[in-house]
């Protein structure tokens, strides 16, 4: 039976995680997004589960890693300064294909910032934070069901990809209380990480099944006997100067993730069809704006509105095909940053429709009246 | 050639390595294989972890549950995987500048916590990888590429500082006393908690050749001739101590928990 519950986003991405399967969970405390592991810390002993506090951000992102690399489901959480401290290691967890979730609370930044207040500011970190390419997996709730559900997913895309995956909260999210439904554990789809069948003797770590880009992957203590690394290494896991090897392992990180595309891209349209201005907005921004939207429907103004929810990878061809199947005429971004995600906007829709960027960076958040004005402004 | 039981260890087929000809690296390798032989460790649930550098070259040589991760974190990634799976032995092998500098917080932290992990630190007083610059234990007047008029840091003494940090063991020796890297790694191994065994090595290439000491043998010599047993530098004054190098046991405080079997009580006492 589901179950309602009283519950803040950051406990939500925390219980979602529990129920994902995480046992692992290390951290370092940092506002907005201490209450996931203040409860993880509660919660996790009590199922077996571990929770370390690291010395610092990059400590926890470590211990996470190793544990990962041990078998268990893990999860890091930060904000701000922390997202930028952790990218190193999110570097590390792409190249060696080790699956983990990290939670980023969004701040007002750069630097410190403004630890309390909202921002959008890291949506662009969240693709291209780590130095080299790789692919990236983002998810943007825009409520506490949201945090719950998209914390599962995010943990089943980690292991089923091997890989890090990102739930980009933001402080509304993370600190809203609202009512949500936890579903009975047993309706919640998990998926675990493919193990190796063969014997430990005929183990190659990094040699993909060609059926889907991805190596089945052993946990330390299993027997099979492997080596990790960050650096760039052939099938065995060894590292390589080879540009064949080279190319290969990279080319395969990012198609392992592209040619999946379609079961990971989400977003969420409504009263588009007969629309000619779309606003397109995520997270918290997202609830101001379908509110302003939903109202000036009402009064008769055709207007509709677009919401990636996972923000990376974008649905950028999903975007342009309604903005052009319905002849949408000015789309609008608002955001709680200069306009990161609108650069992405703009680029999928081709210059189909007009698309402008509103912002706003005081940490306050946009009230529905603001984009309502901004909707008459080229409705 | 090393006997037929340390052979077992080796991904032979990774050979040769990438260590110059006399660095002492190897020597320090051959003692971990040695001890992990003699504890007849079970390749399987055995864990070596490393951080960047020369030294942490030493993992992908090693045939068992190996992990080579970022500069300064091994100790960090090793606590995750240890928690994780307390059952695992976990050796964690770093050089002077990984675990001192951009890697000395976790190593303090990780003495702290008196979690069940070896540490095996291969203190070459330079940084070997990158061409020779200074880290944290270059002694004051020596020179490299980037201290080219003499060191000016005072240096951290990695024994000192783990046993301030609250490891529970703690042991030095260097790369001239083969035997001894092999009983203080073995007795580390097997210490339920903390250890820091710290192993004074050298680096002929970079630090040797702008401090003249060029060729291996210059630095074993000089390794054994200022080395004094910790029984002896006891009675030593500290003048008399100046440029020794004091080897042995150090310190060893028993009856501390270690952290993941404090954790587990957690554990015990909160589940259901």
């Amino acid at each position: 039976m589901p179950k309602a519950e009283f519950w803040q986003g950051n406990k939500a991405i925390a219980m979602g995680g529990i129920a994902a399967g995480c046992r692992f969970f290390g951290g370092y405390p940092i506002t907005p997004s201490t209450e996931v592991a203040e409860v993880m810390a509660e919660e996790l002993p009590k199922l077996g589960g571990k929770f370390i506090q690291m010395e610092d951000e990059i400590g926890g992102i470590a211990a996470v890693i190793g544990a990962s690399i041990a078998g268990k489901k893990v999860m890091t959480g930060t904000s701000g300064p922390g997202f930028s401290l952790k990218q190193e290691l999110l570097g590390f967890a792409y190249m060696a294909e080790i699956p983990l979730v990290c939670v980023d609370v969004q701040r007002g930044g750069p630097s410190t910032g403004l630890p309390t207040k909202v921002s959008q500011g890291d949506v662009f970190q969240a693709r291209w934070g780590t130095h080299g390419d790789h692919a990236t997996i983002a998810y943007a709730p825009s409520s506490v069901q949201e945090c719950y559900n998209l914390t599962v997913k995010a943990f089943n895309m980690a292991e089923r990809f091997r890989q890090p995956v990102l739930m980009m909260a933001d402080e509304v999210i993370g600190h809203m209380r609202e009512r949500i439904e936890t579903p009975d554990r047993s309706s919640i789809k998990v998926v675990d990480r493919k193990k190796p069948t063969c014997a430990p003797k005929d183990f190659v770590p990094y040699l993909a099944d060609e059926s889907d880009d991805i190596p089945p992957m052993a946990a330390f203590g299993d027997g099979y006997h492997w080596h990790v690394t960050g650096l760039t290494t052939n099938d065995w896991g060894f590292p390589t100067n080879d540009s064949h090897d080279i190319d290969k392992k990279i080319t395969r990180l990012l198609r392992k993730v592209d040619r999946y595309r379609s079961d990971i891209v989400e977003y969420e349209a409504e009263s588009y069809e007969d629309a000619e201005v779309l606003v397109v907005s995520y997270g918290c921004v997202s609830r101001s704006a379908l509110r302003a939207v939903r109202e000036l429907r009402k009064e008769g103004v055709k207007v509709g509105h677009f919401r990636p929810i996972t923000l990376w990878p974008f649905a950028d061809a999903e975007l342009e095909k309604i903005v052009a199947d319905y002849k949408i005429k000015r789309v609008i971004v608002p955001e709680l940053n200069m306009g990161q995600m609108f650069l992405e906007i703009d680029r999928a829709i081709h210059g189909k429709a007009d698309v402008v960027s509103r912002t706003l960076l005081n940490g306050e958040l946009f009230k529905p009246a603001q984009i309502a004005a901004y909707i008459k402004e080229v409705a | 050639m090393p006997r037929e039981d340390v052979m077992k260890w080796l991904r032979s087929q990774y050979m040769p390595h990438i260590w110059c000809p006399g660095c002492g690296h190897g020597v320090i390798m051959h003692a971990l294989l040695r001890a992990l032989c003699a504890l007849d460790k079970d390749p399987d649930k055995t864990v070596i972890s490393s951080g960047i550098g020369c030294s942490s070259r030493l993992p992908g040589y090693v045939d068992t549950c190996t992990l080579h991760t970022a500069h300064g974190r091994s100790l960090a990634f090793a606590t995750g995987v240890k928690l994780a799976d307390p059952e695992l032995t976990v050796v964690d092998v770093m050089g002077d500048g990984d675990c001192t500098a951009i890697g000395g917080n976790h190593f303090i932290h990780a003495c702290r916590r008196n979690i069940g992990i070896c540490a095996i630190v291969m203190n070459n007083n330079i940084y070997g990888m990158t061409g020779g610059q200074a880290s944290p234990t270059t002694p004051p007047g020596a020179f490299a590429t980037t201290a080219p008029y003499g060191a000016i840091d005072p240096p951290f003494d990695v024994c000192h500082l783990a046993i301030g940090a609250g490891a529970t063991f703690v042991a030095r020796a260097t790369i001239a006393q083969p035997t001894m890297c092999e009983n203080l790694i073995k007795k580390g191994i097997q210490h339920d908690g903390f250890s820091v065994i710290e192993i004074v090595t050298h680096c002929h290439t970079q630090f040797g050749r702008k401090n003249k000491r060029k060729e291996p043998i210059e630095n074993y010599n000089f390794f054994k001739d200022n080395s004094v047993m910790k029984a002896k530098a006891d009675s030593m004054s500290p003048e008399e101590l100046k440029g020794k190098i004091v080897i042995g046991e150090l310190f060893q405080k028993d009856g501390e928990m270690e952290y993941t079997a404090r954790y587990g009580q957690i554990i015990d006492k909160v589940s259901g």
